[in-house]
């Protein structure tokens, strides 16, 4: 029997399950009918009963955030939905916004009630322009059906391209029309959030799972998943497997297992190494395949759940391009307010380009680890834990794959073996 | 003045939405971009004039995001994505095969105005890899022979549609309104999924 369990992809599959026909079809807003009628505390407590989780990454207990909320300030309350998906490998909240933007418009209703907000903004990357006209029509008929605008206002605010608008504060200092730079906290964003009131970043997966929570209970969403872990996510393979695609199972479930689901490894290759979580999270290799994919399990083995992006590679794949590859990418990413990480990730990505070509003694892999601990836990945000991430991590697990290309003084891998072309050609 | 009355009211409601008016300056960017192709220097004051701020202040934010381009772009821009997971499937032989192709560099754009060429970050598809977008619209699964295609039906003017977004490619200028939050009708055009996307539901019911 397979371990997957479709909730919020339920109906992913038929051809009009983006529209407010469809969604209605299958009970759509009446979930968010019954948590108006609730008081906003019982649905705060609803959700921290269910063990929802922030699905964005962190982990942090929906329901508890939303509690974070004052209440009786007699200020304004936000509501911020996360949808600047943009983690490297991440790729589970673009096709749930395109194949059903409503259960996200309908998440946002419940919310925006519990946290007794009057307006949430949806912020959606920019260069996913099918994903933005998805949910904006999904706004436009949520009012034409009465179920935005008696009390509840949704402005969809789209993105320019800056990967640094996924991390929360950043995100609200671009809404509220400024660079994208993250912010120093305390306070943070429930205390002072969007124009420095108390306000809620919720991803997009977490806001969605909000009206079966509402429908079927918390019991029911704590049936699903491990002791910390409630309810069931999309996991995303990509890459070196033969299916790659969208997954959605119970918190705890196995890379080995979903690798069966996907086919397996491409043929004729084996696995390499894999990120759990998106490329901020330390990679894995084949030692990790029975590791339960939950908050607990994949931190215990010395990584992070993440977005859980499982990006798989094969053995015809150099460590140390990918690696350079990712670092190029936080270089570029860096907003630059905080110098260990605006400086850092140059460095760091002079060295690696060394590396790559087989530049360098072994000195500079110390060097790079120097550099790195000098960088993590010395900025504002977490792009810079993210960054040396891979880095640290590919260390750990293929350090003599660094000495044996400074060896051979130069690279070891030819980049054409690991497209999917090579396995195209040789399938013909 | 490149901005008509019309134009004016439309820059009007955006800054409506917001319970705050600085707030409009990323819509009223790409807003510009629908109208010129591009930020300008004209565009750039308009937008200060409009929420009472400094052209420093509205340029400042400008020059943050990588989708404001300070000068003209291809009526269709064409984006390799070379992160990590894209660039080992094929994505660093795609974008190099397009160069070529088109012979210009990253940013470059074609002598007859067509296309310009980017090489992007991750684009949420990995499970389409390897990905090339077209006026941030998806065209998924490419070959680099599958992408000289695609380029060349942009500078024939009639350029292929997107695997998962509407019926017809739209041009930079009018993708540029959609990303303004103008709704220009085409929601319901093309696929809800692709298959990737659908994998793990169609296995659970197949009941495997």
């Amino acid at each position: 029997m397979t371990k997957l369990v479709p909730v919020l992809s339920e109906h992913w599959d038929e051809k009009d399950s983006f529209t407010i026909e469809a969604y209605t079809r299958h009970g759509g807003y009446k979930a968010s009918q019954k948590a108006l009628a609730m008081d906003p505390d019982a649905v705060i407590q609803l959700v921290k009963d269910s063990g929802l989780r922030g699905r964005g990454g962190a982990g942090f207990p929906t329901g508890m955030k939303w509690g974070f909320i004052p209440q009786g300030d007699n200020k304004e309350h936000y509501l911020v939905v996360n949808a600047d998906e943009s983690e490297p490998g991440t790729c589970k909240d673009t096709p749930l916004m395109m194949a059903n933007p409503h259960v996200l418009i309908e998440g946002c209703i419940i919310a925006a009630h519990a946290i007794r907000a009057k307006h949430a903004f949806i912020y959606i990357r920019g260069e996913v322009t099918h994903v933005v006209r998805r949910v904006n029509q999904a706004i436009e008929d949520a009012y034409k059906a009465g179920h935005l605008g008696k009390g509840i206002e949704i402005v969809l605010h789209v993105g320019a391209g800056a990967y640094i608008c996924g991390e929360e504060t950043a995100l609200l200092d671009s809404l509220e029309g400024f660079r994208g730079q993250p912010r120093l906290r305390p306070p943070f964003p429930a205390i002072a959030g969007l124009y420095a009131m108390p306000t809620v970043v919720n991803n997009v997966e977490s806001i969605a799972s909000v009206p079966a929570i509402i429908l079927n209970g918390a019991e029911w969403y704590q049936s699903m998943g491990t002791e910390k872990s409630k309810g069931t996510t999309l996991y995303s393979l990509s890459g070196h497997v033969k299916n790659p695609g969208q997954f959605e199972a119970p918190l705890g479930i196995t890379l080995r297992e979903l690798l069966e689901l996907a086919g397996g490894i491409r043929e004729g290759h084996r696995l390499k190494f894999w990120t759990p979580g998106g490329s901020s999270t330390p990679i894995f290799t084949d030692e990790h395949l029975d590791i339960p994919l939950d908050y607990e399990g994949v931190a215990a083995a010395g990584s992070m759940l993440g977005t859980k992006a499982l990006q798989i590679f094969d053995e015809t794949t150099s460590i140390i391009r990918a690696v350079l590859r990712w670092t190029e990418f936080y270089k570029h990413e860096s907003c630059g307010k905080c110098t260990p990480c605006r400086e850092g990730t140059w460095w760091l990505v002079q060295i690696l380009r060394d590396l790559d070509a087989g530049i360098g003694t072994e000195e500079d892999l110390n060097k790079l680890l120097d550099i790195c601990d000098n960088i993590a836990g010395r900025s504002f945000c977490a792009l810079a834990d993210g960054a040396v991430a891979p880095i640290i991590s590919s260390l750990k697990y293929f350090r003599q794959e660094y000495l044996d290309q400074l060896a051979n003084k130069g690279p070891l891998f030819d980049p054409m073996d690991s497209t999917l072309f090579v396995s195209a050609k040789a399938g013909a | 003045m490149a901005y008509s009355s019309e134009d004016l009211a439309t820059m009007d409601s955006i800054i409506k939405r917001y319970p705050r008016s600085r707030s409009a300056i990323m819509p009223l960017l790409h807003f510009v971009q629908s109208r010129i192709g591009f930020v300008n220097g004209e565009g750039i004051e308009l937008i200060a004039q409009l929420l009472t701020l400094e052209a420093a202040e509205v340029s400042a934010v400008a020059t943050f995001y990588t989708q404001y381009k300070r000068t003209p772009v291809g009526e269709y821009h064409v984006g390799v994505c070379t992160n990590t997971l894209c660039a080992v499937m094929g994505g660093d032989a795609i974008f190099e095969g397009l160069k070529e192709h088109l012979g210009v560099e990253n940013d470059g754009v074609t002598s007859d105005g067509k296309v310009s060429l980017e090489h992007i970050e991750c684009n949420a598809a990995c499970d389409y890899a390897p990905v090339v977008m077209a006026n941030w619209e998806f065209y998924d699964n490419q070959t680099v022979e599958s992408a000289k295609d695609l380029v060349d039906s942009m500078r024939s003017g009639n350029p292929k549609p997107p695997t998962r977004g509407p019926d017809t490619l739209v041009t930079w200028k009018e993708v540029s309104a959609v990303l303004a939050g103008i709704n220009d009708g085409k929601a319901n055009e093309g696929l809800q999924a692709g298959a990737p996307t659908l994998l793990g539901l169609k296995i659970s019911k197949e009941g495997k």
